[in-house]
């Protein structure tokens, strides 16, 4: 189980950083919740994220707007993660926390930190098959560069 | 030789009276950003600082800013709130660290300088020295070395500062019509939801213009004229205070037809787009006041910003950071009796603001594409013409930018470059 969650982790960032969002949407439950949140609103007990998605629809509504709608800076994500911590929650669940960093590099082929923060992630299998439950993003880099328009 | 800071006469920088040029330098030239800093920001105009319901406590304290300069908001123990310059009398360290928390006093960690909560001067260690050697002399005015405490007006709830003791009282600084509008949605007692920030790379008064320019609403923001949340063929309009300082540009929601729209869009070869959305709880509109307005966006001059979007409601401070770039907080709030499911509707439609906002993001990027190229094109001009140039007055539609030829007017008087005769 601990294997095939790190697996799915893996996968995640690297639809991310290539650019295929599509698939990126095939790790989540139809009914997962994903939520980026600033560290300074969980630290405060305060509800409000930067991005909140309570179902899988909302996610690829998200990907389509994404897509088609809006503007934002071109560039390359590179997502490098820790080495991810895994607990069992039950049979078929597990919890899994990892630390991240996102770079953004921009079409002049130069590289900034965007972002730092903690994956606080529920994995449920389905069928032998890992899938993402909830997905929290707890941003420590609450000060967003330019704008935040890619999932984290 | 020229009295103001440009070492140029007003006819030199406007090349018209009514500012429908800007000249990109404005934006880009380090010793006008220090100009505006004394003559704006610590000048004769009101900067949103937050909301009493962020300090409710006596000894809660919260920091925030007016204009690049850091300040403390601190409840005192006879319940008022006191807006406070963040650096201690002493040797101008940060007093309080912390970005907000409940306190007896403030204490500089530096030497140990004691601040009461309403910003005295309580305590100096070793002030009368050791065994008669040191201290402060016996005359040394401790009433005349507390943190600076600056002018405070509350608008039922909304905590305005200014360094100013000439500005009027906040209400005739608003007006009539914004001072309205903000009461509106200040009615029921307010929750606060979280807070969104953003640095973005860019002047200042990019994002000034950007919150007066309802023009590029529904162009920029695909997502908004697509669901129909804001669309030019909606009624709305801009109203600005007397002065043309302020500007609130409202819409109402439901009063087009789709049909016309799409078809009023596609005429104009924009968003003939087939966006359809599998979950439209996001878009949802519960209206929250009669009126039924379903979007305003309130600037006040210089960097306050009130949104209604939808059922998504904040205040923004903005905080410049040199000539080239600022920072957006944003706090989101809700009522404190909202029914369950309204308050879970308003963190859904937080998705629609700041950073990541379905119909806010593109503003960074649309004011850090201006900034760079405004850079290697300093003599040239902005155009600001949309609704007509000449006089600066509200308008009935929003195909327009007037307002932000409102800004520069009342700019150029706080800077001392108006042209004789200008449009106010």
């Amino acid at each position: 189980m601990n294997d095939a969650a790190i697996e799915l982790l893996y996968d995640y960032v690297a639809a991310i950083d290539e650019d295929r969002l599509e698939d990126w949407l095939d790790f989540f439950a139809e009914d997962a919740v994903y939520q980026i949140v600033p560290r300074e609103n969980v630290e405060q007990s305060l509800p409000a994220s930067l991005m909140l998605c309570t179902n899988k629809d909302m996610l690829r509504d998200r990907i389509v707007a994404l897509r088609s709608a809006n503007k934002f800076n071109l560039h390359y994500p590179r997502h490098v993660v820790s080495a991810p911590r895994v607990r069992p929650i039950g049979a078929d669940r597990c919890g899994l926390t990892a630390s991240y960093a996102v770079f953004q590099t921009n079409m002049d082929g130069e590289s900034r930190l965007f972002s730092v923060g903690q994956y606080r992630d529920e994995i449920r299998f389905v069928d032998g098959k890992p899938l993402f439950q909830k997905k929290l993003v707890v941003v420590d880099s609450f000060n967003v560069p330019s704008m935040l328009a890619v999932p984290i | 030789m020229t009295s103001n800071a440009f070492e140029l006469t007003a006819e030199a920088i406007w090349p018209r009276g009514d500012y429908s040029r800007v000249p990109y330098w404005l934006y880009c030239d380090e010793r006008i950003y220090a100009v505006e800093m004394e003559k704006i920001f610590r000048g004769p105009t009101w900067s949103f600082v937050g909301f009493e319901a962020e300090v409710p406590n006596v000894g809660d304290f919260r920091q925030s800013f007016v204009g690049d300069t850091p300040v403390l908001l601190s409840r005192a123990e006879d319940g008022a709130v006191h807006v406070l310059v963040n650096r201690c009398a002493h040797r101008g360290a940060i007093v309080r660290r912390e970005p907000y928390g409940n306190a007896k006093d403030h204490t500089c960690i530096y030497h140990c300088w004691l601040y009461g909560l309403d910003g005295s001067l309580r305590g100096v260690p070793f002030r009368r020295g050791i065994k008669g050697k040191g201290g402060l002399a016996a005359d040394f005015d401790m009433g005349a070395h507390g943190l600076q405490r600056l002018r405070v007006q509350s608008l039922d709830g909304i905590l305005f500062a200014s360094f100013s003791d000439a500005v009027e009282p906040v209400e005739a600084y608003l007006g009539e019509r914004i001072t309205a509008h903000l009461r509106k949605l200040m009615s029921r007692p307010i929750r606060i939801l979280g807070y969104q920030r953003q640095k973005i790379n860019g002047n200042w008064k990019l994002y000034s213009e950007n919150t007066r320019d309802t023009y590029h609403g529904s162009l920029l923001h695909e997502f908004q004229s697509t669901f129909g949340i804001s669309r030019a063929t909606q009624e709305g309009g801009t109203t600005m205070d007397r002065r043309h300082r302020h500007n609130l540009t409202w819409a109402k929601t439901g009063t087009d037809a789709e049909s016309e729209a799409a078809k009023v869009y596609a005429e104009n070869r924009v968003h003939d787009s087939k966006l359809s959305l599998r979950d439209a709880g996001i878009v949802q509109y519960n209206p929250d006041f009669a009126d039924r307005i379903s979007l305003a966006i309130c600037s006040i001059f210089p960097g306050s910003t009130f949104h209604l979007i939808s059922n998504s409601l904040a205040g923004r401070r903005l905080r410049p950071c040199g000539v080239g770039a600022f920072e957006l907080h944003f706090t989101l709030f809700g009522y404190q009796d909202d029914s369950e499911a309204m308050h879970q509707h308003r963190l859904v439609q937080a998705n629609m603001v700041g950073p990541a906002g379905l119909i806010s993001m593109e503003d960074g990027e649309a004011v850090e594409i201006t900034y760079r190229a405004a850079l290697a094109e300093r003599d040239a001009c902005s155009v600001l013409e949309m609704g007509g140039a000449g006089p600066i007055a509200d308008l009935d539609h929003r195909v327009q930018d007037v307002p932000v030829r409102g800004f520069w007017s009342f700019y150029s008087e706080l800077m001392g470059i108006e042209r004789a005769g200008a449009q106010r």
